[in-house]
């Protein structure tokens, strides 16, 4: 249970769907932090003491104590601020089936975000990724079958772990589809994945901290001109 | 005590990820049924409970399949609550998953490069191998294993570097040196490899370094078959 004068920070970037990952879990248990935004290219003496191994982003400090790693924030989110809305399902199956599939996302996605977003449209590699990551949707529009039991989210009624691990990729899968001009997120073949994306992107705790996709193109181009968006 | 037909674990003799798995199932004093797999021959078994990596360790408890083996162990700490391997703590559980995701991903990238590469690539990969046991070691200082005075979650996550690191060293021809650099890393794992349920479940020592050999003779850089 957290303190009165807990001091909150997120050391984070509005562009990473890693740091969209605790920005979700904090927003969804009403945990008022402050976030202090990476100039890319640059990275901050604070981040650098706070996060010495991996030098990355997110790190969130809690009263001075650095914790790293996305879903290691998420999951110490939901246990340190224990009576909001819980993000972990509560059965040891249900949970390992969400922690299988977030390893899956982060095996699989941000992989080939990275490598589809630097492509050309039309280009014989972009076909071949592109492929990639319809296979991947395609097992992950299966797991949403098993998983939603029928409801809403990966987590039931209201989004949990795998909808915050995998949603927060969604920003930049639309902003891909519109670098290699490929439709992703395509209702005819994964029509359960596009209608939780559009209720997972609805949600309050997910909103506001949603990147844009035409911003994340701007992003991409900044980046391949070698000049840096903040 | 559960009845071994509901507890039964996918497992190849070689393979750390599922030495993990039945350390911390005889932690717990859980009884099991041990699967020996085949992984030039998957059975149809084990393709039935993880069709996506088909990989071992499955872990299966009253039919339902448990995949990856970071993922089996807090489940078995969910399910079976006695002799806890997570500590209680969120901020020291938020520590002891980063040191496993750490070693499992970093430390296990760095060591396939030393153990497969040669030259240049070789020496960076040791490079890159000794700097992360420094952090290693410093997170042990003052304590006798990295959860404490007892074995846990995290000795069980970097426990396959106490005995698969000296075979991969040996079958391949690098020293990552830890017992001359590392004092606190290197007490750690004769600590480690003391303790009963560690020291009578591993592999045979000769026989790992022959299977590591022909595998590195093998001349692939695929992902050996378990996670």
């Amino acid at each position: 249970m957290a303190a009165e004068k807990d001091e909150i920070k997120l050391i984070g970037g509005w562009a990473s769907p890693f740091v969209m990952r605790p920005r979700v879990a904090l927003n969804m248990k009403g945990v008022v932090y402050e976030m202090t935004q990476e100039t890319v290219g640059k990275k901050s003496d604070l981040l650098l003491k706070s996060n010495p191994i991996y030098k990355k982003i997110p790190v969130l400090i809690h009263n001075g104590k650095p914790i790293c790693e996305s879903m290691i924030i998420v999951e110490y989110i939901d246990e340190t601020w224990s009576d909001g809305a819980s993000i972990l399902p509560p059965d040891p199956y249900d949970r390992s089936i969400a922690r299988f599939w977030t390893a899956y996302v982060d095996d699989k996605i941000p992989a080939l975000i990275r490598k589809l977003r630097l492509l050309v449209k039309g280009s014989a590699e972009a076909e071949v990724e592109a492929e990639k990551l319809n296979a991947a949707l395609q097992l992950l529009e299966e797991a949403f079958e098993k998983c939603s039991k029928g409801k809403s989210f990966f987590g039931g009624d209201d989004i949990g772990y795998l909808d915050i691990a995998f949603g927060s990729q969604l920003g930049w899968i639309k902003a891909v589809e519109k670098i290699v001009e490929i439709k992703f997120l395509d209702k005819e073949k994964i029509p359960g994945l596009v209608a939780w994306s559009e209720r997972f992107c609805a949600h309050e705790a997910v909103k506001e901290v949603m990147p844009e996709a035409d911003r994340l193109v701007e992003f991409t181009k900044m980046l391949l001109s070698g000049s840096f968006a903040k | 005590m559960v009845a071994s037909a509901a507890v039964r674990l996918f497992g190849m003799w070689a393979s750390p990820a599922v030495r993990r798995v039945e350390w911390a199932l005889k932690l717990k004093g859980i009884e099991y049924e041990y699967i020996e797999e085949d992984l030039s021959n998957k059975s149809s078994s084990l393709l039935e409970f993880n069709p996506i990596n088909k990989q071992v360790p499955v872990l299966v408890h009253n039919c339902n399949p448990i995949v990856e083996s970071l993922v089996i162990l807090e489940y078995i700490d969910e399910t079976w609550k006695d002799n806890p391997i997570l500590p209680v703590d969120p901020l020291e559980r938020a520590k002891a998953r980063f040191w496993a995701t750490f070693v499992d991903v970093k430390c296990r990238e760095e060591s396939r490069k030393a153990f497969f590469m040669e030259g240049e690539e070789k020496e960076k990969a040791i490079e890159n191998l000794q700097v992360q046991l420094k952090a290693l070691d410093e997170e042990l200082e003052g304590k006798k294993f990295f959860s404490g005075d007892h074995i846990g979650y995290t000795d069980l996550a970097v426990g396959w570097m106490t005995f698969w690191l000296g075979v991969a060293e040996e079958a391949a021809g690098f020293k990552a040196n830890y017992d001359v650099k590392f004092p606190n890393f290197s007490r750690w794992i004769k600590d480690f490899l003391a303790e009963p349920v560690i020291k009578d479940n591993l592999p045979p020592r000769e026989k790992t370094v022959e299977f590591f050999r022909a595998f590195k003779q093998l001349g692939s850089c695929t992902k050996v078959n378990q996670k």
